[in-house]
């Protein structure tokens, strides 16, 4: 009887202790966005916040401010722009990868490659692009031309990013 | 009771393996600091991937479907119970239902393991596993053999072995859903503006992902648990070097005493 009333007692406590903690986080001044940005080679945002996202996706370019509506999207390679808190815009450089927006406003970018704008060098983006056209005309099978499209595709991109 | 000789070659063998094992643990220690440094930046990645399906509160299948269990272990053994404990893992897993179940072995340390078992369910073997870290295209490898193996799964498991210290990891399992799956989640409507394209791209990718997080993990924990290993093989060699070197000086001292004993007692009978 004794050990009932107790965990009863521990049980509604918690209860009220959790309510708490929930009622807390709801009421933070600013909307906060827990950002997520990584790739293989490297992780760039592990849940910051962050004012703004722009991310390149197949069904068409978008950005992500905090509270955005849960959303699953495919990563297009270009660009994407992240604002940080203090309005200064840092840019990236994706190949592929996903983007996802859960309805507790965290937002995960994960890039199969991910390298910073600035880091890019022109004159090999270029070159990779040539080399990638010769390839969709070299191929031999369909599968091989598909994947000299796409490495078109990403060539494209770097160049166009180094502008 | 052994002659010296037999005592000196035994001896030297144990050095020569203490000299092994020593160059392996060294060996190792140098791929695990590596592994260790890849797996901190790998680490919010397969966060990432996860954090949608506890979001979306994806739940497997009630009633059992077509499954797909992974067992991601490598080639190379020498490493504790690394391998042996996946295997475990599955082998527990297939006592409860081994009806549609298929198995794929990453490495060929869950394949010795698993095939005496289950043979007919091993659905694909990846070797040449473990000798260089993970990368990114090895797991897009895995996932293009699996997608491309014509079994669709409706729920699966990957068995790997979660690093949490350099003494210690955990046998740990990460989820596999299908499509099918996470559109019948209760949160699933919630997600804006989803089509089929897309959302198959996003479960390739984010299959894909998880192999990638769940290699890298299973790449730093064998590697660590290879360091312990050799480790404590050095150190009883050490021991079993000392014992075979007293052995060694007492035979050595008997053999002394008794040829002593053989002359005096010659040169008494004179």
């Amino acid at each position: 009887m004794a050990v009932n009333l107790v965990r009863g007692t521990l049980l509604r406590f918690g209860r009220q202790g959790g309510y708490v903690a929930l009622q807390r986080r709801g009421f933070a001044d600013a909307p906060q966005m827990a950002f997520t940005f990584a790739a293989p080679n490297g992780v760039y945002y592990n849940n910051a916040n962050v004012k703004q996202v722009d991310v390149p996706s197949y069904s068409g370019s978008f950005g992500i401010l905090p509270n955005h509506v849960p959303t699953l999207a495919v990563l297009k390679p270009g660009v994407i722009t992240v604002i940080e808190n203090d309005g200064s815009p840092k840019k990236f450089f994706v190949s592929s990868g996903t983007v996802t927006i859960n309805d507790d406003s965290s937002v995960q970018v994960l890039a199969e490659e991910a390298v910073k704008v600035e880091d890019l060098d022109p004159s090999a983006c270029r070159e990779t692009l040539h080399w990638a056209h010769g390839q969709v005309s070299s191929a031999a099978t369909d599968e091989a031309r598909a994947e000299a499209q796409v490495a078109v595709e990403v060539a494209e991109a770097l160049v166009k990013a180094c502008e | 009771m052994p002659t010296l000789k037999d005592i000196s070659v035994r001896l030297k063998s144990v050095k020569n393996i203490q000299k092994i094992t020593q160059s392996m643990k060294m060996v190792s220690a140098a791929k695990y600091a590596r592994a260790e440094r890849e797996l901190k930046q790998a680490r919010p990645y397969g966060e990432g991937v996860k954090a949608f399906y506890d979001r979306a509160e994806v739940k497997p299948p009630v009633e059992q479907g077509k499954r797909l269990l992974v067992a991601m272990s490598s080639d190379r053994g020498l490493c504790g119970a690394i391998h042996s404990n996946i295997g475990k893992a599955i082998k527990s897993e297939m006592a409860h239902s081994a009806d549609n179940t298929m198995i794929v072995c990453i490495g060929d340390k869950a394949r010795t393991i698993l095939q005496k078992l289950y043979q007919k369910q091993i659905l694909y073997v990846a070797s040449e596993v473990g000798r260089k870290p993970p990368v990114f295209g090895d797991a897009a490898k895995l996932a293009q053999a699996i997608l491309s193996s014509g079994y669709d799964f409706s729920s699966g498991t990957i068995y790997y072995n979660w690093f949490k210290s350099v003494v210690s990891y955990r046998t740990s399992q990460l989820p596999l859903f299908s499509m099918e799956q996470v559109m019948q989640s209760e949160k699933y409507p919630i997600y804006d503006s989803l089509d089929n394209e897309v959302m198959q791209s996003y479960m390739e990718y984010s299959l894909t992902s998880l192999l990638f997080y769940a290699m890298k993990e299973g790449a730093c924990s064998e590697q660590s648990s290879r360091m312990t290993a050799m480790d404590s093989a050095t150190k009883n060699a050490g021991e079993m070097i000392d014992k075979l070197t007293l052995t060694f000086n007492r035979t050595r001292q008997a053999v002394i005493t008794k040829e002593l004993i053989e002359i005096i007692s010659g040169a008494a009978a004179i």
